[in-house]
């Protein structure tokens, strides 16, 4: 079943100097599953992100053929429909949790704020709730948690905090833009299971923004790969060893490895036909 | 072989807290040594130790031969002695040319001919010409590291201490800085100590790493042995397979 479908998505800024051509006619649908977009910085996959949740900032244009979110028509979607939209049904995840969280709210109260926006529960049941969603995200005590605000906690655990929050409201679309780009490799591992276990126990649909294909991979079903704006390739992760792309091979490429003796690494080729 | 950086039981401590817990390495000359740990290890503090930007509280430092003492260091230490530091975004001075910022060090050192040298220094890092009168904001994150590279050969150091040069960087950029980051130190002899998290970088750039735990030395390797799982303590190992990517095994 499609849960997301885009068509011929364009993402435009005006200028002084002309339009930027951010993200230039891609399409891809989304069931639920693990969808990866890979590309480095500038190659539009943060724009086609916000641009699904409605988020792409004044004065950046949007337009496509067609986007649907399980049914709903997202091009026409009027503020009242997005804000039953976002936060309950479809959610995101943002790379830093100390520019994402307020900082002069206690975190209980910015998840039970979403829980209380879109459903409603009393407020005992919405902190009992936010309790358990902690503990879903493997935070030892979660009552601590609750009353802390983000300054007062490591970005491991800002970020998980930021997980229950999105997750709270059970959505069907998750979007994690870099979600563990700001952290440790030992706490990113245990992010990337927590959200792992929650997307295939829930059955939601993710799609996973991030310029390390490698990670993307490992955790992805298939992963899209974008460059200057446009989609040069999409594969199954499963047959990511036989990409074709040399843009995509290159981005396997360039990161050294533990036991690999490459001097100078290889670096990547950017071909402007690439982008034609 | 002769020692360039020797570190003996060195403390820090910011009022109660205890950064540093009588950390001891050797860096010989020529040597690239790197430093992994998480975030709150220390890894950084080391390197600010060195430099004076972090107060000791026991232990000692000698950098070529020099033995520092306090956060007062010597003229020819801070020629010496340059550092690269982890946010491009962040260490160069927004409302400044390229030009003026690698014009500084110049004069605070007294190196004249700094039209060639500036020239020569952009060229060095694989920019032209043409960014010498470009502000930050202009220049990518990748350009602007290189930029912060450049203000750091300019003034002909010996040590450069990198803290995590490539980690705010895409992928794909940061196998162009480590590249350049090996060239300069071939051709220049120099030595380098070097943070990161990242293993893979660090088995790449370094010959030896030492591994950082809440402000100790876990364990001190070769290169060769963290590549072939030689490892002794559980800690290094974990960050083994951190480094392996995601794994639904791993992960439990």
């Amino acid at each position: 079943m499609t849960l997301l479908a885009v068509r011929n998505l364009s993402v435009t800024y005006p200028t002084r100097t002309g339009l930027i051509e951010a993200v230039r006619g891609i399409s891809f649908d989304l069931g639920r599953e693990r969808l990866g977009i890979v590309g480095e910085s500038g190659s539009g996959k943060s724009q086609t992100g916000r641009a699904v949740m409605g988020l792409t900032p004044k004065p950046g244009i949007v337009r496509a053929d067609a986007m649907t979110f399980s049914g709903v028509d997202l091009l026409n979607a009027g503020p009242a429909d997005w804000r039953t939209l976002r936060g309950s049904r479809m959610a995101m995840i943002l790379q830093d949790p100390k520019f994402s969280l307020n900082p002069v709210m206690t975190i209980g109260r910015q998840i039970t704020e979403t829980l209380r926006q879109h459903e409603k529960v009393t407020k005992k049941e919405a902190r009992q709730r936010a309790l358990a969603m902690l503990e879903a995200v493997q935070i030892r005590d979660p009552e601590r948690l609750f009353g802390l605000y983000p300054h007062e906690v490591s970005g491991g655990m800002g970020q998980r905090a930021m997980i229950a929050m999105m997750l709270v409201c059970g959505p069907e679309l998750l979007i994690a833009d870099e979600p563990t780009s700001a952290l440790d490799v030992t706490v990113q591992l245990e992010v990337l299971g927590i959200l792992d276990r929650l997307v295939r126990d829930t059955g939601m649909g993710l799609i996973f923004i991030s310029h390390d294909l490698r990670l993307v991979s490992s955790f992805c079903d298939r992963v899209i790969v974008m460059y200057a704006g446009r989609i040069v390739e999409e594969l199954a992760t499963a047959d990511l060893s036989h990409a074709r792309h040399p843009y995509t091979r290159g981005l396997l490429d360039c990161t050294p490895k533990i036991g690999e003796d490459r001097h100078p690494l290889p670096v990547l080729e950017r071909r402007k036909e690439w982008a034609a | 072989m002769t020692i360039e950086i020797a570190i003996d039981g060195l403390s820090v401590t910011f009022r109660e807290f205890r950064a540093l817990k009588a950390v001891s390495i050797a860096v010989e000359k020529g040597e690239s040594f790197g430093l992994v740990g998480e975030s709150g290890s220390g890894k950084s503090t080391l390197l600010r130790a060195i430099t004076g930007l972090a107060p000791s509280s026991g232990g000692s430092i000698t950098v070529a031969g020099e033995t520092l003492s306090g956060s007062r260091r010597s003229h020819a230490f801070r020629r010496a002695v340059q550092m690269v530091f982890q946010d491009p975004y962040a260490s160069l001075h927004p409302r400044q040319t390229v030009d003026r910022q690698l014009v500084e060090p110049l004069a605070i050192h007294g190196i004249g001919d700094a039209e060639t040298r500036i020239l020569r220094a952009l060229d060095e890092v694989g920019l032209g010409p043409s960014f010498r009168f470009r502000y930050p904001h202009q220049l990518s994150g990748g350009q602007r590291q290189r930029v912060a590279i450049a203000r750091a050969l300019i003034v002909e150091p010996e040590i450069l201490l990198l803290d995590e040069p490539t980690s705010a960087l895409d992928a794909s950029v940061q196998a162009e800085v480590l590249n350049l980051l090996e060239e300069v130190r071939a051709r220049r002899g120099l030595t380098y100590l070097m943070v990161s998290h990242d293993l893979g970088v660090v088995t790449h750039m370094c010959s030896r790493l030492a591994v950082m735990r809440e402000g100790e030395v876990v364990e001190m390797l070769s290169a060769a042995d963290l590549a072939a799982g030689r490892t002794v303590s559980d800690y290094t190992a974990r960050l083994m397979v951190a480094s392996k990517g995601f794994s639904r095994e791993a992960a439990g």
